[in-house]
């Protein structure tokens, strides 16, 4: 727009070029990011805000009970105790999966990271239906599970089952790429001057994966506490039983009790923000570590 | 195979037949086993009675709605991620990191929340709802308005990397040929964007077929497929749910192989660059 074209005047282009000729013109600039910055408020944050706002819409007294009500303590507890069995596990297979895609050559290794990542093609209710049509009473197991009195589906072991799938691949995507591109130089050398296996992942392994593991963790956890729609299938919203922090939400919201249903929401918006601060302080730690690595 | 082997085990590291013994068994467990038994299940049906099921008026006005409003929601997403994306990775301006780490909301927030919040801030009381004369919430358009905000951050992520990677050799080049600025956009940055932009369609688009929380809320008695899926294994139509799901996860596999095919094209076309 500012700069001439260059054909029409018979003058060599000027070298290195100006911002002007490589950027848009500053009105074209400030219109994109006025447009953007009125669509992520309104689109983003309005319903951020408007949701705390609905929460203590009934005053902070309301707000506090609507948390400390039994049900909501009880939903918080299972969502606690299912995100705490969810994770380990997952992070477990996470590094188990990372270790033997990164580390060694195989067959099939491609289809292997392919079906890792299933779970994230699948809609969480397919997913609570798989489990439904294994465990459930018409089920493949049912009539067995039945007759030895064991109860999955609308029971506890189902939520767990639900959670374990939906936050399956969470670990293990974000760690592969991170052990692929550090390569096995490091643990050969270890393994070279006398390192067992346990010592070489402690000590060389560990470390050069921390950030990426970390990143994993908390994507995976804020899932495993999120989770609805797989939930809802195989829990059946028992109060008190198999009633999850969203699925209370749900309840709360269909019985009307809106001020109730945000507060509660507000709650896991709050894991939603530090999920999302946390998320960003790795990836600023991560950033400054790999600019030292490779100043050195 | 007996080659194979070997070059597995000519790695000095240890540890490969228990990670991947491990590996293999809890996927089995939790992924492969459940999917085979859906798709056992799926097959006991047979085709006659699968076409059966599948044709129901009802059964085909919720696939119509999901898709069509899935579809729509992605086309959106497209147009404001490219613009988010662009903003965000092109131009500089205060409360950028601030904007960046927001842009993720939509994923970490559980969709029950933003399914609720949604659904009252576009009702005829809320903030937005209450400046339309038509009704948002219990439409179509209230969970296209829900699938956009959920797909949001697939076409920004996908988009970022890309946009980063643009030579500004290239710029240069085609400003000294004398290129305008919006030439230059659209016939020299466009094409070399474009694979990163329909990764992140398809993604925005496959994951708004299988959403529920956010929408079942504002979508009121509308029925989306994975509501259907629900409703009929509360009516204990075990095999209604199983035929419904079973298309859904072909339709979910064929976006996930779309997925990955772009993905190497975009790879490829960064090489050739």
């Amino acid at each position: 727009m500012s700069s001439k074209n260059p054909t029409d005047n018979h003058e060599p282009t000027p070298f290195p070029f100006t911002e002007q000729t490589i950027t848009e013109p500053f009105w074209v600039r400030c219109l994109l990011i006025g447009f953007a910055l009125v669509f992520l408020a309104l689109f983003l944050f309005l319903p951020l805000v408007f949701m705390l706002f609905e929460a203590f819409a009934e005053g902070v007294s309301y707000y506090f009970k609507a948390l400390s009500d039994e049900d909501a303590v009880h939903a918080l507890s299972l969502t606690l105790f299912s995100a705490a069995v969810a994770v380990p596990i997952n992070i477990v297979f996470g590094l188990s999966a990372a270790w033997c895609v990164a580390k060694f050559e195989f067959p099939g290794k491609s289809i292997l990271i392919t079906l890792i990542d299933l779970p994230f093609a699948i809609s969480p209710v397919v997913a609570g239906l798989l489990f439904v049509l294994l465990f459930g009473l018409q089920g493949w197991f049912g009539s067995f599970l039945e007759s030895h009195h064991l109860k999955i589906i609308y029971a506890v072991p189902g939520v767990v089952l639900a959670t374990l799938f939906v936050t399956f691949p969470f670990v293990a995507r974000e760690l592969i790429p991170v052990m692929q591109s550090q390569g096995t130089e490091e643990e050969i050398a270890a393994r070279v001057l006398g390192a067992n296996g346990w010592q070489i992942f402690w000590r060389v392994t560990l470390p050069n994966i921390k950030w990426g593991l970390l990143y994993g963790v908390i994507l995976c956890n804020a899932r495993a506490m999120g989770e609805f729609g797989a939930v809802a299938v195989v829990s059946g919203s028992i109060r008190k039983t198999t009633c999850t922090l969203p699925l209370h939400i749900e309840n709360l919201y269909n019985e009307n009790l809106y001020s109730a249903a945000f507060a509660v929401a507000s709650l896991l918006a709050m894991l939603a923000i530090v999920t999302l601060a946390a998320k960003t302080m790795i990836e600023m730690k991560a950033a400054k570590e790999d600019k030292v690595e490779t100043k050195n | 195979m007996l080659k194979n082997r070997r070059s597995v085990h000519k790695s000095v590291l240890p540890g490969f037949g228990l990670t991947m013994g491990f590996t293999v068994v809890y996927l089995s467990l939790i992924v492969l086993i459940p999917l085979a038994a859906l798709f056992l299940k799926a097959t006991g049906m047979g085709w006659t009675e699968y076409w059966q099921l599948m044709t129901t008026q009802r059964v085909l006005e919720s696939f119509r709605v999901t898709f069509s409003t899935s579809l729509c929601a992605a086309l959106a997403n497209a147009v404001f991620g490219f613009l988010v994306a662009w903003v965000l990775v092109r131009y500089s301006f205060p409360g950028k990191r601030f904007i960046d780490a927001m842009v993720d909301l939509p994923f970490a927030l559980p969709t029950a929340a933003s399914g609720i919040t949604l659904s009252m801030l576009y009702s005829q009381h809320g903030w937005i709802g209450r400046w339309f004369d038509f009704r948002i919430t219990y439409s179509q358009l209230g969970i296209f308005i829900a699938l956009t905000f959920i797909g949001l951050p697939f076409v920004v992520r996908a988009m970022q990397p890309a946009l980063t990677d643009i030579e500004r050799e290239l710029e240069e080049a085609a400003a000294s040929l004398g290129a305008t600025r919006w030439q230059t956009f659209w016939k020299v940055l466009f094409p070399g964007l474009l694979p990163a932009l329909l990764t992140g369609f398809t993604m925005a688009f496959a994951r708004a077929i299988g959403e529920y929380g956010s929408v079942i809320f504002i979508a009121g008695n509308s029925e989306i497929a994975p509501k259907l899926i629900i409703i009929k294994l509360e009516a204990n139509e075990y095999t209604a749910a199983t035929a419904i799901a079973v298309t859904m996860l072909v339709v979910s596999f064929f976006l996930l192989l779309v997925i990955n095919l772009l993905q190497l094209w975009g790879t490829k076309n960064w090489n050739r660059t």
